[in-house]
């Protein structure tokens, strides 16, 4: 019975991984509080991971605002609910669109960037030669970019909910003559802090979770240059598929305490 | 006494050595891989200002024999001394203060490729403050790419580079901290003949210049020839042979005559 052993093999191979990574995040959680603190290495992250980013976000959260308000246009108005349009785009793209399609950007872009970088220095000997000269290669490398992840994704998840409304906003003025004032007063009329916190609670956890997995899988890239390849190719596919689960698990939580 | 005096005295002890202590002493060492056994007991003795070269065949474990040294595997079993400390016992600060007199020359180079040639020479002392022994770090810097002849190198990316370059800053590297002992994987490989001998001529002015002790792997026999002082042949994971470059080339041992071949 080859298959039964095959289905056995990849689900212990599955449990050892997610073993692996939590004993991954456990050693994050213990050093990240320890000193000495690379602060100077966090800082010229945070400023990587966020401005390396920043163009790419922003443009697809202008297109995301533009193309939602032109497919929903026409269902709205079918119903006579023409006047909901901006509290409807409001509160989509500040409760799921932006943070969803922000980490998934973040994800190919900074997870798989982390990853070929971190598997790099691996298979050249870089982590070993910092290890022998007395910094922790951790705490410098993976420390300080997961850090920098969880800090810098909820400021881009705002920043592409921004201009996802202004995207919005100028489909509504093009097509419904609705002024700048009217759309956005609507807008922050109808979303309450019971929006705004557990998104931007969430996109810390997804920020964490790009960091996360993009660190693991360079941190232990296995040797030789295809296995940079691997590393950030899996880095992605496994950061996003971490990231709906964690939407997932939010979602359920935010239900259980706004919506009884 | 405080943490910055017992320091002092580590490396006052360091720097005026017993000549009669061996800086390593492995006896008995074995490493496997799953059930790949790479190293079956291993025995090395290096002395102060000592160049002591290993052979051996490519996958013969002579990289993680390196590696166990300085920690970064660690031996399944056997004694491991460095500067007279069990190694393997160390926590890691001490094991940090260890490996600050142990300078590691990777195969590859291993510079820090997001960082230029500066701060690839700043980065080791970031952590050892003491190793500065009150000069500035700009003159240190300064100093060790002196030695590999690379000054004006100082504000490259590593990947502006030629391979013997890289060597060369990477030694520099090594350099900055005034290890006892460095460790050499391969100083000549991927370089072509004239460079390789560029680099070997290196090692042993730095050697002259700073007084360290050297453990030199390679499968280079004129790299050897010229380095050695004594040698040891490493085959299926125990030190088969030992002995003076040109003992070892007179022996009838056809193990040992294989690495002579075209010598
Ligand atoms: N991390 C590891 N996991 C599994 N096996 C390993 C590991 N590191 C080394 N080995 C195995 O140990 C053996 C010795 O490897 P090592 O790198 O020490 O060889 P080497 O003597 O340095 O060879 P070369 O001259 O090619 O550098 C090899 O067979 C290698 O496959
Ligand atoms: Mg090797």
């Amino acid at each position: 019975m080859p298959n039964k052993s095959i289905y056995f093999s990849g689900l212990m191979n599955y449990f050892e991984e997610t073993g692996k990574v939590t004993l991954f995040a456990i050693r994050f959680f213990k050093e990240a509080f320890k000193p000495p603190y690379e602060w100077k290495e966090l800082i010229r992250q945070c400023y990587l991971i966020g401005y390396q980013s920043l163009v790419l976000v922003a443009i697809t959260g202008f297109i995301m605002g533009l193309v939602l308000d032109l497919q929903t246009r026409p269902t709205m108005i079918e119903f006579g609910a023409e006047s909901y349009m901006p509290s409807m785009i409001g509160i989509s793209i500040v409760r799921e669109i932006g943070p969803v399609i922000t980490a998934l950007i973040c994800a190919g872009k900074i997870g798989s960037g982390i990853g070929a970088e971190l598997g790099s220095m691996r298979v050249t000997e870089q982590i070993d030669a910092m290890e022998v000269s007395g910094t922790n290669p951790f705490k410098f490398l993976v420390v300080t970019r997961i850090w920098a992840t969880t800090l810098m994704l909820p400021i881009l998840v705002i920043m592409a909910d921004a201009v996802g409304l202004f995207g919005s906003w100028i489909v509504e003025n093009l097509k419904g003559d609705v002024t700048f004032a009217l759309f956005f007063n609507q807008v922050f009329n109808n979303i309450e802090f019971g929006d705004l916190i557990p998104s931007t609670i969430k996109s810390f956890f997804f920020g964490f979770a790009i960091g996360l997995i993009g660190c693991y899988k360079g941190y232990y890239t296995s040797k030789g240059t295809a296995g940079v390849g691997a590393a950030a190719n899996t880095a992605v596919v496994v950061a996003s598929l971490l990231l709906f689960v964690f939407d997932l698990i939010a979602v359920l939580i935010t239900d259980i305490f706004y919506e009884i | 006494m405080n943490q910055q005096d017992k320091i002092r005295e580590e490396l006052a002890l360091i720097e005026n050595w017993d000549p009669a202590i061996p800086l390593i002493e492995i006896e008995d060492m074995r490493k496997a891989f799953g059930d790949h056994e790479v190293l079956k007991g291993f025995n090395l003795k290096l002395f102060d200002k000592e160049n002591l070269v290993i052979v051996g065949k490519s996958g013969s474990g002579k990289s993680v024999l390196l590696k166990c040294i300085v920690q970064l595997e660690s031996m399944d079993s056997g004694m491991l001394k460095v500067l007279g400390q069990d190694i393997a016992e160390l926590d890691h600060e001490k094991l940090d203060r260890i490996r600050a007199n142990v300078g590691f020359l990777f195969q590859g180079s291993a510079l820090y490729d997001s960082m230029t040639v500066r701060e690839n020479l700043q980065f080791p002392l970031r952590r050892h403050p003491e190793r500065r022994r009150g000069d500035e770090e700009s003159s240190l810097i300064l100093d060790a790419l002196k030695s590999v002849g690379l000054v004006d190198a100082i504000d490259l990316m590593p990947s502006e580079l030629s391979g013997g370059m890289k060597r060369r800053i990477a030694l520099a590297r090594t350099l900055i901290l005034r290890p006892k002992i460095i460790l050499y994987d391969e100083p000549t490989s991927g370089l072509d003949p004239i460079t390789s001998k560029e680099i070997i001529e290196l090692i042993l002015e730095i050697q002259q210049e700073y007084g360290t002790a050297s453990l030199i792997i390679t499968h280079d026999m004129d790299c050897a020839r010229v380095i050695s002082n004594r040698m040891i042949i490493l085959v299926n994971g125990i030190n088969y042979a030992e002995g003076t470059y040109h003992e070892l080339l007179n022996s009838k041992d056809s193990n040992i005559r294989a690495f002579f071949k075209g010598a």
